[in-house]
């Protein structure tokens, strides 16, 4: 018996940034925030490019905290749902490149979301990433770690509660 | 009531770019209590195939309509900012209509105002949202408290 030949890294590669463009890009106010998101292997960077429209204290000036709680929450249901699109991916029940703005995978509802602001939000790029702490058939727990400059001087941080998709997405 | 208070704090409201950006508008401002109201708009769309507006842009309307609370209070100073921000969504919005929350600072210490909020839809007897957090109560120079 021998193991099938592993498919060219490639291949494996762009399945994969497909099928997370596809779920990132397939909704308005992600693109309306600019929040792209960087992926190495199954990890995914949120990123928050600056721009003008994103100030909430012009005096300061500060990121509106809003929009700080809506980038973490952008990143705790992309973080969630990548989870469950990647191990749907991997079992190969899920073909990435048949997914298109018309069969996109259910998203999470976001049951409530609690952000902690720790310092404020300077006018400059954010990042932030997403830690399944409990995924269950009907419910989740996510927290998520957002920062700017320094990766260990947290700008806000977040824990939110979700609703699984029915038949998981 | 200290009317240029409430001057001041609608002026730095409607000067936020990000309030801009989503068309708030500031439907009332009076001591310790805010409404703030948004349009329905494609571009804040969470969830593509239903039309919802994305939890998001609720949150940044609450945040926004708590600090408003909190500067129109009599007690507040210059500015504030949000220590933290819970949020219970109860139901989604309905595609279409205008989003319009209510903030109320129900009590300021020396440091710290304490908030709630909800927000609804043309349905108000349904809110679709609802928020507690704590603000930051910044002392103007030179005034003790």
């Amino acid at each position: 018996m021998s193991r099938p030949r592993p498919e060219p890294m490639q291949v494996v590669k762009q399945r994969r940034d497909a099928a997370l463009a596809a779920l990132v890009h397939g909704v308005p106010y992600i693109n309306f925030l600019g929040i792209e998101f960087d992926r190495r292997g199954d990890e995914l960077t949120a990123i928050l490019p600056y721009d003008d429209k994103l100030i909430g204290n012009p005096m300061l000036p500060a990121l509106h905290g809003g929009v700080t709680s809506a980038f973490l929450e952008v990143t705790a249901i992309i973080g969630l749902s990548w989870a469950i699109m990647w191990d749907k991916m991997e079992s190969g029940a899920l073909d990435p490149i048949s997914l298109g703005p018309e069969n996109l995978p259910r998203l999470p509802k976001t049951i409530d979301f609690t952000v902690d602001f720790l310092r404020s939000g300077l006018p400059r790029d954010a990042y932030a990433r997403a830690r399944v702490n409990r995924s269950g058939r009907r419910y989740a727990s996510v927290h998520v770690e957002g920062w700017q400059d320094q990766r260990d001087r947290l700008f806000a941080q977040a824990t939110g509660h979700f609703l699984m998709p029915e038949n998981g997405g | 009531m200290d009317n240029t208070k409430i001057k001041m704090a609608r002026q730095f409201i409607e000067a936020i770019p990000h309030a801009q950006a989503l068309s708030m508008r500031l439907d009332e401002l009076e001591e310790g209590v805010a409404q703030i109201s948004m349009p329905y708009d494609e571009k804040l769309v969470g969830d593509p195939e239903t039309g919802v507006i994305h939890g998001g842009a609720v949150s940044v309307l609450m945040d926004t309509c708590g600090g408003a609370a909190v500067m129109s209070h009599p007690g507040a100073g210059a500015g504030t900012a949000t220590i933290d921000l819970r949020i219970d969504y109860m139901r989604p919005a309905t595609p279409g209509q205008r989003i319009s929350a209510r903030a109320e600072c129900y009590h300021m210490t020396r440091s710290v105002a304490f908030v709630r909020a909800v927000a609804t839809d043309e349905d108000t007897a349904r809110p679709v949202a609802s928020a507690s957090g704590a603000f930051t109560v910044e002392r103007l120079p030179g005034k003790k408290p």
